[in-house]
């Protein structure tokens, strides 16, 4: 297993909110993380990327069969771990230019090496852009593709991405679709694939276009429900989480 | 008539020995008999600035000064209060000298002098006539763009201290005639060895109309060095000043308020300044533009950071007496550590019905969201503090040639080095 979560209890400000989270992700898979509003998805989220606000109280995450439970957010990330996020903050100073170098492990002084340029011509940004302050008065698509390119840059092992598709135009989500693909391994067969990753999606307007191999429901800090993609999205669609809020009871 | 009687007969050294004890109306008031008078030109002058020591050299490039002159279009050192070097040679556009000699060259000169600071602003001033009075106007530097010419390259100025307990006064007088464009870049260093001492420098400018300025300064001094400058900037028909203000590194206490007077139409002033406050510096800038005629645009931003013990005093003062005249302030600061303390005052003032001012002022810690989305990056959460401080003071500084904005950029990015 390249991803294993075991028990996962979490408090945020001494209010629990995962309960007893058992998630596991082997290489090559794609998973996709359903539920409601305030079900907990960023929280788990976040977890799994050791952010300080989020205390584990019971149950451990497990990353390429190592116990990082207690790991920074930096060390996990130097192991492998990814995420883009929803609503990433801006930050004064720091540009585009200069992660994408700390990201792809290049000194600071050399010049931003080819295939990140390459790649940020791809996402339909300028040179010029790249010396912007990261998220600074960037547009909610600007935002979506500026975390796609750091990725890229990264091109982590496993990544986790949070509503990749909310606030993109449809013509924009492909190119991003097609570049979520990239980090997933999707141009390779399923034997093939290494990388994994896990998709937060609110509607599943991105699974048209990025296949997933498994869907989980997370329903007040519990997942109640996993099973193939597909067939879970049918049943919101048709029943509403509420659905499976009964499913849940019925396991 | 000679130029003391001139002086005299404008009531300066009356007013100075009136302002001798009279406090600065902001800032910790030092004791100036803690210091000593150093004898004018008590140094020899040196042919070359290479032949200074070592270390003296990595002390001047540290604010800007750089002393194989590369890129420069003259340079002026005034080491405690001796001027022991000046090159006029570099460019046919500027003249720099020492004021003692500008003034024994040029007649019409002595207008300038305490004409936009005065000498009974407080006792430092004060003391400065004073010590004039007694000695001549011989320390500081005169500098000058002539008429119509445009020198892109920067002059170098230079105040150092190098000898314990000193008390530096300069007297610094910059002129941009009509439609010439002039940049300095101004460094303010004590030597390693020293633990106290005093700088007061007065500067006096004038800008022609249609003329530019760009002042550039990065102050290094020493933790128990007590800083006063004190400038005066007039501001003529359709021109410009730009002010870029650095200091990261700690100080006793400083204390300054320089004041830009837009007396001409379209005038402009930009003040611009970095502040890094380290161990127990007290640290009180201002800038203050008074808009004075139709059409005059002032502009003040800084960016301030308390670590340590540090207290920062960030200011900011805009007054438009007159209609269609436009101003913004803006003032952030980061409080980095429970011990230190920002207090950001920025006012406005308003005597005309017709004009358009704004200020935007905001203090407080580094964001939590900004370090966690740094570290998801890989970075340590050291790295991402640091990265965050130094974007957070690293501001755009507008206004300059390409050449002097890319060795104004290392100047800053040397200066942040140590945040």
């Amino acid at each position: 297993m390249l991803l294993e979560i075991e028990n996962l209890a979490v408090e945020v400000a001494g209010k629990r909110v995962l309960k007893d989270i058992n998630l596991s992700i082997d290489e090559g898979e794609t998973h996709v993380l359903l539920g409601p509003n305030g079900a907990g998805k960023s929280t788990l989220f976040l977890t799994i990327l050791g952010f300080p606000q989020y205390d584990v109280v019971q149950g451990s995450i497990k990353f390429k069969g190592q116990d990082i439970t207690n790991l920074t957010t930096a060390e996990r990330v130097k192991l492998g771990i990814g995420v883009s996020f929803q609503s990433p903050p801006s930050i004064r100073g720091v540009s585009v230019r200069d992660l994408l170098k700390i990201e792809s492990n290049q000194d600071i002084k050399e010049e931003l090496n080819p295939r990140m340029k390459e790649l940020a011509k791809q996402l339909k940004f300028s040179d010029e852009f790249l010396d912007r302050d990261v998220n600074y008065g960037f547009s909610g698509g600007e935002v979506k593709r500026s975390e796609i390119l750091q990725l890229l840059a990264q091109m982590p092992d496993f990544t986790m991405f949070d509503e990749p598709d909310s606030g993109v135009d449809i013509e924009n989500v492909e190119l991003l679709a097609s570049e979520i693909g990239t980090l997933l391994d999707k141009d390779k067969t399923q034997r093939n694939r290494k990388r994994s990753g896990l998709l937060i999606t609110h509607l599943g307007y991105i699974l048209n276009f990025v296949s997933a191999d498994k869907a989980h429901v997370l329903m007040n800090g519990v997942i109640s429900c996993s099973g193939n993609p597909n067939d879970i999205l049918e049943d919101i669609r048709k029943n509403g989480f509420n659905g499976c809020v009964e499913c849940a009871q019925c396991l | 008539m000679v130029l003391m009687d001139v002086l005299s007969v404008r009531n300066v050294y009356e007013d100075a020995e009136r302002a001798k004890d009279k406090k600065a109306p902001i800032g910790a008031d030092v004791t100036i008999e803690n210091f000593t008078d150093e004898t004018v030109n008590a140094l020899d002058m040196i042919d070359d600035l290479g032949d200074l020591s070592k270390q003296t050299k990595e002390d001047l490039l540290k604010v800007g000064v750089d002393t194989e002159e590369k890129n420069r279009s003259g340079s002026f050192l005034q080491v405690d209060q001796s001027n022991i070097f000046t090159n006029n040679s570099m460019s046919d556009s500027i003249e720099v000298m020492n004021i003692g000699i500008a003034l024994e060259k040029y007649n019409w000169l002595e207008d300038y002098i305490w004409n936009v600071v005065k000498p009974d602003a407080d006792k430092y001033t004060a003391k400065t006539a004073l010590r004039e009075k007694e000695d001549g106007i011989k320390s500081g530097y005169f500098v000058r763009s002539l008429p119509g010419t445009c020198e892109v390259m920067p002059v170098q100025a230079c105040m150092f201290i190098s000898d314990e307990d000193i008390m530096q006064t300069a007297h610094n007088v910059i002129i941009a005639e009509e439609n010439s464009e002039l940049h300095l870049i101004t460094g303010c260093a004590t030597g390693d060895d020293i633990s106290s001492a005093m700088h007061v420098g007065v500067s006096e400018m004038y800008l022609k109309p249609g003329s530019k300025i760009t002042f550039t300064m990065v102050h290094n001094w020493a933790e128990q060095v007590e800083v006063r400058p004190r400038t005066g900037v007039k501001v003529g028909d359709n021109a410009t000043y730009i002010n870029n203000y650095i200091l990261t590194s700690p100080v006793s206490t400083l204390q300054s308020y320089p004041t830009a007077y837009c007396d001409g139409k379209n005038s402009r002033a930009i003040f611009q300044s970095i502040q890094g406050g380290k161990k127990d510096s007290i640290i009180d800038v201002g800038s203050r533009v008074l808009l004075n005629a139709e059409g005059a645009r002032g502009e003040v931003i800084s960016r301030a950071v308390s670590q340590d013990e540090s207290k920062i005093y960030a200011r900011g003062h805009l007054a438009g007496t007159v209609p269609n005249v436009k101003g913004h302030l803006e003032c952030h600061g980061l409080v980095l550590d429970d011990n230190s303390f920002i207090y950001a005052v920025p006012e406005l003032e308003a005597s005309s019905a017709n004009l358009e001012m704004s200020h935007e002022a905001a203090v407080g810690k580094i964001s939590e969201d900004e370090i966690n989305y740094l570290t998801s990056r890989g970075i340590t959460e050291e790295d991402a503090e640091s990265m965050i401080v130094r974007g957070f003071l690293n501001m755009d500084i507008k206004g300059l040639p390409d050449e002097l904005a890319a060795q104004t950029q290392q100047m800053i990015d040397m200066s942040l080095d140590g945040m």
